[in-house]
């Protein structure tokens, strides 16, 4: 990256840029860079396959979605994309275990029915899974319930409480118990702050989980590969 | 009914329909066990087979569908019927692909089914035709590819039955299939769908004009019945939303009911017109036949019960249609399919459209149906190497 402003302390930039890169939302950068080229991966949640095309077209990796949109399927189709309509909850059973490199499900696991379940699902079928979501404990959110006294809002999560998509929201904590509680290492993780820009802490410790607004996590079976 | 002239139309000499005919002489295996042949396979082409013949898609029809699918019925006159698709600069686009589409086995359109004469007789087949399958079909279809000296075709692609015999392709011959298009189609026929089937075959068979299925023989024709079963039929390929968009409940060319049994209702007259206009067209055994061999389309029990089995191996890039409003063929039915294709981690697309026009949608004017394919087959088209139009 050429604009130092942009690399924050503690996090690695990429030794790559690249105009198709610099399109992706921020979070995507983070999961993209993540990847290994020629990966097998699977999006979840791939909306319009935007992280999907730049896989595919830079890193040379075979891409498959999951979508449960058609408006974003279609989009997806339409560009050559080979991803099918469905959630994560009912249409990721019949994969194979260890079907996949990677496996991604970015911003998607809070609007899930089963979190627990989806993720063991993703552990069977990646050999790595790169999940990210949006902090329940990030400052702002607690402040907005604290003083303002309504559900929160914020750019991340944007639906008022009656017609949101998010209903097993969490903190970074919150994800953390529950990937020690089912046996899931936590290979690596990245909390991203309000502006999007990657920084480095403990996801463990409080400091994260007061200042990121959401985490990217990448997963791997505790006992294996 | 029609009138008495014009199914004849059918069952005259066909020497002289536009299109090309292959006469195979090695007989096939039938899965009723069988070894038929010679038989004739009658085909049409759109487009040029390039140098390394490696673009030619496979147009597979459906149960009344034929092979004239850009260019007029011979019999009707009307044009193809998928000039949605099938065309220069079209989503078939015939300046880039190679179109094969061949009357299917048990046909009335030149194939060999059972208004032709059987050789060892001298006498139409009738019902001395083999009952065949959704899978002989496809063998017949094979056989054909190997005469022009294909490979792989780089697409196979079909509606409701033509998407059975995609399926069958897929399964039976994967290396020879680089990518697969089944619309508003299912790896088995439902219950619901055979009982509409044997509804229309009764129809058919309840007709005395049928004669035991020596029709030809005895120079008539079970017009009525055949007629009834279209009926019959056509209503499950639409949907309740667009009969009633179409014709409400309003009156055919009066202004009140009669107080009898004429068609009084626009969509009566609709179905009429569909009936006795089938006629013209289709043979009434063929119907039989092919509806049958749709009966027992089940690609899980060809497999030992496990629809992954089927594919497993399937090294085709899948993408799966299926229309909102089709209650013949319904999405679960190809999310069925989705499932099995990912249990063996197969390259699938699968994408629900949402239209009220029922079944009938895969024939029809639907825009993003033909943004999908066009997006589809261009990614495939980039895989393999296609040079662009």
């Amino acid at each position: 990256m050429s604009d130092a402003a942009t690399v924050p302390l503690g996090y690695a930039a990429p030794e790559t840029s690249t105009e198709a890169r610099d399109r992706l939302r921020r979070d995507l950068r983070v999961i993209a860079d993540m990847i290994e080229p020629a990966a097998r991966v699977l999006d979840i949640g791939c909306g319009d396959g935007a992280l999907l095309h730049y896989l595919a077209s830079e890193k040379g990796v075979d891409a498959r979605g999951v979508e449960l949109s058609q408006h974003g399927v279609n989009a997806c189709v339409t560009q050559g994309l080979s991803v099918i309509q469905g959630d994560a909850d009912s249409d990721l059973d019949a994969y194979p275990a260890g079907a996949f490199d990677v496996v991604v499900l970015s911003q998607t696991l809070q609007a899930t029915r089963q979190p627990r379940r989806v993720l063991e699902t993703l552990m069977r079928i990646g050999k790595r899974a790169i999940v990210s979501f949006p902090n329940f404990g990030f400052w702002r959110i607690r402040l907005g319930l604290a003083f303002g006294g309504r559900m929160p809002m914020s750019p991340l999560l944007s639906h008022a409480w009656y017609d949101t998509p998010n209903i097993h929201l969490c903190t970074i904590r919150d994800f953390v118990a529950l990937c020690d509680e089912i046996g899931v290492r936590i290979e690596k993780s990245v909390t991203l702050d309000r502006y999007g820009r990657p920084f480095a802490l403990d996801p463990r410790g409080s400091l994260a989980n007061l200042l990121a607004e959401q985490g990217v996590f990448v997963l791997t079976q505790r006992n294996g590969a | 009914m029609s009138s008495a002239v014009t199914p004849r139309m059918l069952h005259r000499p066909d020497a002289d329909w536009p299109g090309h005919r292959l006469v195979v002489r090695e007989p096939l295996r039938l899965d009723c066990g069988v070894d038929f042949g010679p038989f004739t396979i009658a085909y049409q082409t759109y487009g040029r087979l390039n140098a390394d013949k490696s673009n030619a898609i496979l147009i597979c029809h459906a149960l009344t569908g034929d092979q004239y699918v850009a260019d007029p019925h011979p019999i009707t006159g009307h044009p193809g019927w998928w000039t949605t698709m099938a065309g220069p600069g079209l989503v078939l686009d015939t300046d880039r692909y190679f179109l094969i589409c061949a009357n299917v086995l048990g046909g009335c359109m030149g194939t060999t089914g059972p208004k032709d004469i059987d050789p060892a007789t001298g006498k139409p087949y009738a019902l001395s035709f083999p009952v065949i399958t959704v899978r002989d079909m496809v063998r017949a279809q094979k056989r054909l590819i190997e005469h022009l000296g294909i490979d792989q075709l780089f697409c196979v692609i079909g509606g409701s039955m033509g998407g059975m015999q995609v399926l069958e392709w897929a399964a039976s011959y994967p290396e020879n299939v680089f990518a697969a298009v089944p619309v508003a189609s299912a790896a088995r026929h439902s219950a619901q769908n055979i009982a509409f089937h044997e509804v229309g075959r009764q129809a058919i068979m309840a007709d005395p004009d049928w004669c035991d299925g020596e029709y030809l023989e005895a120079e008539r024709r079970p017009a009525r019945g055949l007629a009834v079963a279209r009926m019959a039929a056509h209503i499950t390929y639409l949907s309740e939303a667009a009969l009633h968009r179409k014709f409400g409940r309003n009156l055919q060319d009066r202004n009140t009911v009669t107080w009898g049994f004429d068609a009084d209702f626009q969509v009566e007259s609709y179905l009429r017109h569909q009936g006795s206009t089938f006629v013209d067209r289709f043979d009434a055994n063929s119907y039989l036949y092919i509806t049958r061999a749709m009966d027992y389309f089940d690609l899980a029990l060809e497999h030992g019960g496990s629809l992954p089995t089927a594919f497993a191996g399937a090294s085709s890039r899948f993408c799966i249609i299926s229309f909102t409003s089709d209650w013949l063929f319904p999405t679960s039915e190809s999310r069925e399919l989705v499932h099995a294709l990912n249990a063996v981690a197969a390259n699938v697309s699968f994408v629900e459209i949402a239209t009220d026009k029922g079944h009938d949608a895969f024939l029809l004017h639907e825009p993003e149906l033909f943004e999908t394919l066009h997006g589809f087959l261009n990614g495939c088209a980039e895989h393999r190497g296609l040079p662009h139009a």
